[in-house]
């Protein structure tokens, strides 16, 4: 069972998923699943479309019902009650407001229902806090898509749930006007201090919103963790791929060195923290050695005696370099890999580091990571590259 | 010169205005020849204005029963069409069920048969059946050839309905019952809307399937059709002008209530 735990006390919205799946004919969306997400936590499930993530939330909200496993918020098992009686709210994909009804109308819908009456204060609150107080008596239709979302957002949240569901809420709208709403949806929900768990495919907006992300694929939660540890440490190389990028090199374990191992790969030697090898490491195994691109330094050959000791190196020859700004990146062959990536800040440009130019990658063990080789290096390239 | 240059800016708003008169003239004519003093029985040649016809409407022996008549089968026939199109609609378009496909395609059928056949063969069961020919036979008669066109207009404005709204009102705490009433009913509304209007034109003015199986009773069209052998009394044009301003009213106010309501809530 995958825990994550805070220090948090109350656990009324506490959301715990045990065993929890969904067939549809003999097409598996999501594999027996266990999960909990504790109260007050900003919880993303990450990963390309189809890979279950959404199915998951449905399950959670009540539109979809789980072939097997339970759904627990807090201690009362929801798993056999229909939507309108879970004290869970959704921020549905493209928003689904209601076209007949204004906005003021939309977001006391949930009000209405429960038999509240006098809803004209609360609605008016809630409108001010998403900055809409002046579109009350509008049709959606009439809103800008930026406006929209957080009238869905509003209408959620009026209902004080006890988790705001989000699917993919940001899908829809152009690229600043993204950012600024990831930094809004953050800033309400340290506010509202309510358990949001956020669907997603963009990794960055994973990793900047969320305190924990789970990244999904094919039905099954590949590795879940903080933004940092799914980065650093990732466990696949599916994960490793998905978020960010990595270069793998294909290596063969020769022998160990206190906490370190030593590998062999193209004739060379390259040192792994043994803390760091999710592969086993018995002699002759082979480890697939990744690291991050900005890891990496370097530096020319004719240079290559003024390198530390120490470090993993690599020789190769630069193909390719763009310069984007912030950073230049290189694709470097070498004999292990044939395009290395390498993104080096623009603090003292080297004018030698041109394409054609022989050079020296080299990084601190401790930023190496080993995978099992028995995995496809390529997983989840190009559904990171689209996110 | 400059009238081909004036006539070549003009020409669609022209071509627009004529087509319109086009569309109009018909009843412009009923309209006027509905003030007229006709000479002998027949109301074909414009003699001298009259407002006679308009202050005895139902001075005709027997108009304005069958106008009464076809006035109360075309209000049941278009509840009756309505409902049961609408609830086809839902089914087709939500639901998925064996020979769904082929429902789908059956519906049309009574729109592509032509009408005179389906009224004889429908004469025809009628007496099998020993039913007596009357108000009901002329009902079941309208209500089955209106839904086809109800569930036609129900099902483009179900098909072109997000299904997340129905699952967002059942997210934001509205059971079954409320979510249908508050969502989808009053989303699907235009499309109800004109199902109804079009199965209560379709019902009042039919004609053939009606003469076929209305065995003694007469409604408006039969009249209509009856007395223009003996002759076309100028109330037969008061009673068309009077249904056309009804809904040329109807249309104006509906008008002036959304114009209304947009107003109020800027």
């Amino acid at each position: 069972m995958i825990t994550v735990t805070t220090n948090k006390t109350d656990h009324g919205g506490d959301i715990r998923l045990s065993g929890i799946a969904k067939t549809y004919g003999s097409f598996t969306a999501v594999h027996p699943l266990d999960l909990t997400v504790p109260q007050g936590s900003f919880f993303a499930l990450l990963g390309a479309s189809g890979c279950g993530k959404t199915t998951t939330l449905r399950m959670i909200a009540g539109l979809e019902e789980p072939s097997a496993g339970t759904v627990h918020l807090g201690d009362q098992d929801v798993t056999a009650l229909p939507p309108y009686k879970r004290p869970v709210n959704t921020v549905f994909q493209s928003y689904a407001l209601f076209p007949h009804l204004d906005i003021f109308e939309n977001v006391a819908f949930g009000l209405r229902r429960r038999g509240i009456k006098s809803v004209k204060k609360q609605v008016g609150d809630m409108l001010d806090l998403v900055q809409l107080g002046e579109q009350a008596r509008k049709k959606p239709h009439q809103l800008s898509g930026g406006q929209q979302q957080r009238v869905a957002v509003a209408r959620a949240l009026i209902n004080h749930p006890k988790v705001l569901l989000l699917d993919e809420p940001l899908g829809a709208l152009d690229l600043k006007l993204r950012r600024q709403m990831q930094l809004e949806l953050k800033r309400i929900q340290t506010e509202v201090g309510i358990t949001f768990v956020h669907v997603t495919h963009d990794q960055e907006e994973a990793m900047t919103m969320a305190d924990t992300v789970a990244v999904m694929n094919a039905g099954r939660v590949e590795q879940l963790g903080s933004p940092t540890d799914l980065y650093e440490n990732p466990r696949t190389t599916f994960v490793a791929n998905f978020l960010g990028t990595s270069n793998f090199i294909e290596a063969e374990v020769d022998s160990k060195s206190g906490d370190d191992i030593v590998l062999k790969a193209g004739g060379g030697k390259l040192v792994l923290p043994e803390a760091r090898c999710g592969a086993a490491t018995t002699p002759g195994g082979k480890v697939l050695v990744g690291v991050r691109p900005e890891k990496i330094s370097l530096t020319h050959a004719d240079d290559a005696g003024e390198i530390p000791e120490g470090r993993n190196r690599i020789n190769g020859k630069i193909t390719n370099g763009s310069f984007i700004g912030v950073c230049t990146q290189y694709v470097v062959d070498s004999a292990v890999c044939p395009d290395f990536e390498v993104y080096v800040q623009n603090v003292d440009r080297d004018t030698r580091l041109v394409p054609g130019a022989d050079v020296v990658l080299h990084w601190s063990p401790a930023h190496t990571f080993g995978l099992d080789a028995a995995q496809d290096i390529d997983a989840g390239v190009e559904e990171g590259a689209a996110a | 010169m400059t009238f081909v240059n004036w006539l070549k800016r003009h020409l669609v708003v022209i071509a627009g205005l004529l087509t319109l008169a086009y569309l109009l003239l018909p009843n412009v004519v009923v309209t006027v020849f509905s003030f007229n003093k006709p000479k002998g029985r027949f109301n074909y040649e414009w003699q001298e204005f009259s407002t006679a016809a308009w202050q005895d409407p139902c001075g005709v022996a027997g108009l304005c029963g069958s106008l009464s008549l076809s006035l109360q089968i075309a209000f049941w026939a278009t509840l009756g069409a309505t409902l049961l199109g609408t609830m086809i609609a839902f089914a087709l378009v939500r639901y998925r069920f064996r020979a769904r496909g082929a429902v789908n395609s059956l519906i049309f059928l009574p729109m592509a048969m032509p009408e005179v056949v389906m009224a004889a063969s429908l004469l025809t069961l009628f007496l099998n059946m020993g039913a007596q020919l009357g108000f009901w036979t002329i009902l079941i008669a309208h209500i089955m050839f209106c839904l086809s066109f109800v569930v036609t207009a129900v099902k483009a404005r179900v098909m072109s309905m997000d299904p997340r709204l129905e699952q967002a009102a059942q997210d934001l705490y509205a059971g079954p019952v409320q979510t249908f009433l508050r969502v989808t009913l009053p989303i699907a509304a235009p499309g109800i809307a004109a199902g109804a209007l079009l199965a209560f034109a379709l019902s009042f003015d039919d004609f053939i399937i009606t003469n076929f199986n209305a065995g003694s009773t007469v409604t408006f069209p039969m009249f209509v059709w009856g007395s223009a052998q003996r002759g076309t009394p100028v109330q037969i044009n008061v009673i068309g002008t009077a249904m056309f301003v009804v809904a040329v009213l109807f249309v104006l106010a509906s008008m002036v209530i959304s114009n209304r309501r947009t107003k109020q809530k800027a």
